[in-house]
């Protein structure tokens, strides 16, 4: 019995003599999911691409097979003309890849570009794949096939954009599916649908799977067996119960350590006392004017935050949790003065303990400029947050610079002291940033805004661009100098495993409302929105026997207008928020 | 319905953009002292021809050149009473040429149509030149290809005009027999037009068409293959290569649909950096173009000829962005739709 697939000892190199990917193997059957783990740079990504015969130019094939079954024969894909390739792409092995929005030409319609794996490798009529591209959409869950049939790619969101894309790759009845990091750039709960709809389909149609990620909670929701990569090479290989229950490797063993996981039972934590403020938001609204497409029609104005009310206590770390367009960025925005909030919305910040509060949004000059000194930003995407044509030094001595401080000695010394302190080392003073890991540039990002010594850090997302282990030592950096500097926190994230370590608070919030307010003990032991439990839900735990539960998360993760009725937002109606126990609120009736 | 509506729009605005630029070419063109007729006052008093000043005085009163500056703008676009009544633009009486001694319209009439057909055949020569170069040497970049299509299209933009102007008439009539000078043959000006007549000006047009759109075609070029460049490495294209589609389909269909945007948009400002560096290879090249009119008008503060010649060239500009603006509107549903939401 021969494998569908196999790769043998496949080697892959750039210009550089040694290879990028280095006899690498593996086999999978027909109806099972192989998934390959690994971090940035592990050759996971590449090592599916050559499969489908779309490396980068510049990358050589220097060994190996790559055998699949074609109508019973054993065929070497490599071997293949480019023509014969071509017959195969699309058809029998198809892709997903990871950022849905870019993945499909914004100019031409979502219907069409699906249609046109259709017209490329069946000869029907227009109408029978139109037909066919209809059915398609309604199996992988669009409401109106015909709207999304005749709707460009900006129309949809992430969510309906990568389920476009798997009904592109499924169209074809593929024997294949390869997916690269299918969800990694959705919100948690859209990445429980859309795995769950994989899988679905999978059996179905009996076709492989191919699934490429950095999680292994994914790992343990969809995989049949596993390969863990790291440098190009396969580091652990097995069945997906043995591997995840008992791995062997250490580097497999050093990914689980790193694992966030929500923790399921906790000793109950009070929440902090809200005596001693830094930050307190008060009645947080923020309305934006949509253009509208032609100047005869008035403007749509969008509710983005709504009547957000919150209060971070010294020293501690509150943390805002919600999906893309939730309004968390926009408080924080709010929070750090960017952005007016509606009249009627106060932000208050107070520097220190007994010390008067200053309103954020009436600030003169010279009390903005100081402002500005205590609260500083970590930004979540350390590649595009750091100028690519300045020196380290030059980043991190641009506050001091803008603010008019020390002497140019001093500054540097100052630059030196916040690079150890998060743990990059003095003498890396002047390079530019390419030259470091992302891991390393979030470090450097964090330094950057550290080197004003600021007394409250808003940290928008600072892990979600990173690898799982990187993630892991980044957030004991933040915790090590919240406690160390004293501190205080507001932490944006859409990921509760992340938020349940480095928050002392948490506030879930959903089409710019807080729906429920806890500590993350209280909140993970005893969630009671229906989004909050979709949210935890839908979160994949690297734990092969605790699979993700998809009813919970349709119940929590549809519109609001679908929760029960304790909780639903009915038009105008909003239940207000509610203190069920003491630190405990939720958005519901009575 | 919407490019329709959006069009209408454009129109609108088009019109009032070109009120006000109407407006600063009178007040810029009469910022030096003095007009036409008080410089030809000057100069005969200076000579001690009484005779002539008489003549000039009654001109300028004919004119309304001795009214305030706003009312003369006022009567030249055709808004208030002249000493005839009304009788601007707006009338279509495009006022009188002092230089010539003749009405604006006769002086600038043929060349008008002349001028647009030059620079039109140009722009058309971009085009046809640097869209199937550029995509070629964004699709074999760092390859002879690319090198040899970079290395022409920086050599057009390097040569001055009026020296490959010169150097294409000496080989194109030593070896082609192409025509130089003018844009028709002599005998056929001012006839009507005719089949001989057509066939003269087309292989008059030669020349022209390559001197002047030759470095506009270069830049173009490179900025198309920076471009596509930039597209070839977009998710997108991955996706379209994970379908099975071909390369040149593929190119074609995806990555040169969204380098278009741009190359379409320069349209509005491709038409006038054209008239205004063709006026200088018009005067080389003998073109009967309004090219060497406007030098003449913009010499002798000839107002009316001028404004008249600076106005048409900045309808000319705002006929091409409307065009461009409405072309990508069609070819872009992210501008047709984008704030949909």
């Amino acid at each position: 019995m021969t494998a569908f697939l196999e790769v043998k000892n496949l080697t892959i190199g750039f210009k550089a003599p040694e290879p990028t990917i280095d006899a690498v193997s593996f086999s999978l059957e027909k109806g099972e999911t192989l998934a390959i783990v690994g971090e940035s740079g592990s050759g996971k990504t590449l090592s599916c691409r050559a499969i489908l015969g779309i490396l980068p130019k510049t990358a050589q094939i220097r060994s190996g097979q790559i055998l699949t079954n074609q109508q019973g024969k054993q065929v070497d894909i490599l071997t293949l003309g480019e023509r014969d390739f071509r017959a195969i792409r699309g058809d029998c092995i198809s892709m997903i890849f990871q950022e849905p929005m870019r993945s499909l030409s914004p100019l031409h319609k979502v219907g069409h570009q699906v249609a046109e794996v259709l017209e490329l490798h069946r000869n029907c009529s227009k109408q029978q794949i139109k037909q066919d591209v209809l059915a398609t959409f309604k199996r992988v869950g669009f409401p109106d096939p015909e709207r999304a049939y005749a709707a460009y790619p900006f129309e949809m969101s992430g969510g309906m954009l990568q389920r476009a894309m798997i009904a592109m790759a499924m169209i074809a009845k593929p024997d294949l599916l390869i997916a690269d990091e299918p969800t990694t750039a959705l919100d948690v709960t859209t990445q429980a649908q859309i795995l769950g709809l994989i899988k679905d389909l999978q059996a179905e149609t009996g076709m492989a799977v191919i699934l490429v990620t950095h999680d292994l909670g994914v790992v343990a929701n969809m995989a049949d067996r596993v390969v863990v990569m790291n440098k190009g090479r396969v580091m652990e290989r097995g069945c997906a119960n043995l591997v995840l229950s008992t791995p062997v490797h250490p580097y497999t063993q050093k990914l689980f350590a790193a694992a966030p996981v929500i923790p399921e039972t906790a000793e109950f934590v009070a929440p902090p006392p809200h005596d001693d403020l830094i930050l307190d938001m008060q009645n947080i609204s923020k309305t934006f004017q949509a253009r509208s497409a032609s100047p005869m029609q008035s403007a749509t104005l969008i509710k983005a935050v709504c009547d957000v009310n919150l209060k971070l206590a010294r020293g501690k770390t509150l943390a805002v949790v919600g999906e893309s367009g939730s309004g968390k960025s926009t408080c924080a925005r709010i929070a750090l003065g960017a952005e007016l909030p509606d009249v009627g919305g106060r932000v208050t910040f107070c520097a220190g303990t007994g010390e008067t509060p200053i309103e954020v949004h009436s600030l003169n000059r010279a009390d903005r400029a100081a402002f500005q000194k205590q609260a500083q930003m970590v930004f979540q995407d350390p590649f595009s947050s750091l100028s690519p044509r300045m020196q380290i030094i030059d980043t991190l001595t641009e506050p001091l610079d803008i603010h008019g401080l020390d002497t140019k000695a001093e500054r540097r010394n100052r630059a030196c002291e916040v690079l150890e302190l998060v743990g990059l080392d003095g003498s890396m003073l002047r390079r530019y940033p390419h030259a470091f890991s992302g891991g390393q540039r979030q470090r450097l990002s964090i330094a950057r805004a550290l080197t004003l010594d600021p007394k409250l850090l808003v940290c928008d997302e600072p892990t979600s661009a990173l690898d799982v282990s990187v993630q892991d030592q980044i957030l004991d950096l933040l915790e090590e100098i919240r406690d160390a500097r004293g501190l205080s926190y507001l932490f944006i994230s859409h990921d509760l495993a992340v938020v349940s370590r480095i928050a002392d608070e948490v506030a879930v919030m959903r089409q710019g409302r807080v729906v429920e307010q806890a500590p993350p003990c209280t909140l993970f032991a005893n969630p009671k929105h229906p989004y909050t439990r979709a949210l935890i839900a839908a979160q994949p735990e690297p734990d092969i026997n605790r699979p993700i539960d998809l009813n919970i998360v349709a119940l929590g993760a549809g519109a609001s207008s679908t929760w029960t009725e304790e909780f639903r937002f009915d038009g105008n109606d909003i239940p207000p928020l509610t203190e069920l126990e003491p630190g405990h609120m939720v958005r519901c009736h009575g | 319905m919407i490019i329709l509506r959006y069009a209408f729009y454009r129109l609108i605005t088009m019109f009032l953009t070109l009120l006000l630029v109407s407006a600063l070419i009178f007040f810029i063109i009469n910022l030096p002292p003095g007009n036409y007729l008080t410089n030809q006052i000057m100069e005969l008093q200076a000579t001690g021809q009484d005779a002539g000043v008489a003549k000039a005085e009654f001109l300028q009163h004919e004119y309304a050149l001795d009214r305030p500056l706003v009312e003369q703008y006022l009567i030249w676009i055709g808004a208030w009473p002249g000493p005839y009544g009304f009788s601007g633009m707006l009338q279509g009486d495009f006022g009188w040429s002092f230089e010539f001694d003749q009405p604006v319209i006769d002086i600038v009439g043929q060349a008008l149509w002349l001028t647009v057909l030059v620079n039109l055949a140009a722009v058309l020569f971009v085009y046809l030149v640097a869209l199937p170069l550029g995509v070629l040497a964004a699709a074999r970049s760092q390859t002879w290809v690319d090198y040899t299509s970079s290395f022409i299209g920086y050599l057009g933009l390097a040569t001055p005009n009026f020296l490959l102007a010169l150097i294409l008439f000496y080989y194109g009539q030593k070896y082609l027999h192409l025509p130089i000078g003018g844009l028709m043959a002599p005998e056929l000006e001012g006839e009507p037009m005719s089949l001989a007549k057509m066939n003269s000006i087309l292989l008059h047009l030669i020349i022209p068409t390559f001197v002047i759109g030759t470095s506009g075609a270069a830049a173009m070029m490179q900025r198309l293959r920076a471009n596509m460049l930039d597209e070839l490495n977009k998710p997108y294209v991955e996706t379209a290569r994970a379908k099975g589609l071909s390369p040149t389909k593929m190119l074609m269909k995806y990555p040169l649909r969204m380098a278009l945007n741009p190359f379409v948009a320069d349209i509005g400002n491709l038409l006038p950096s054209m008239i205004s560096g063709s006026v200088l290879v018009s005067v080389v090249l003998g073109l009967q173009t309004i090219g060497p009119a406007l030098l003449t008008a913009l010499k002798s503060q000839d107002q009316f000829l001028a404004g008249f010649i600076l106005l048409f060239v900045a309808l000319l500009t705002l006929i091409g962005t409307m065009i461009s603006d409405v072309l990508l509107m069609l070819l872009d549903p992210r501008i047709r739709y984008g704030e949909r939401k």
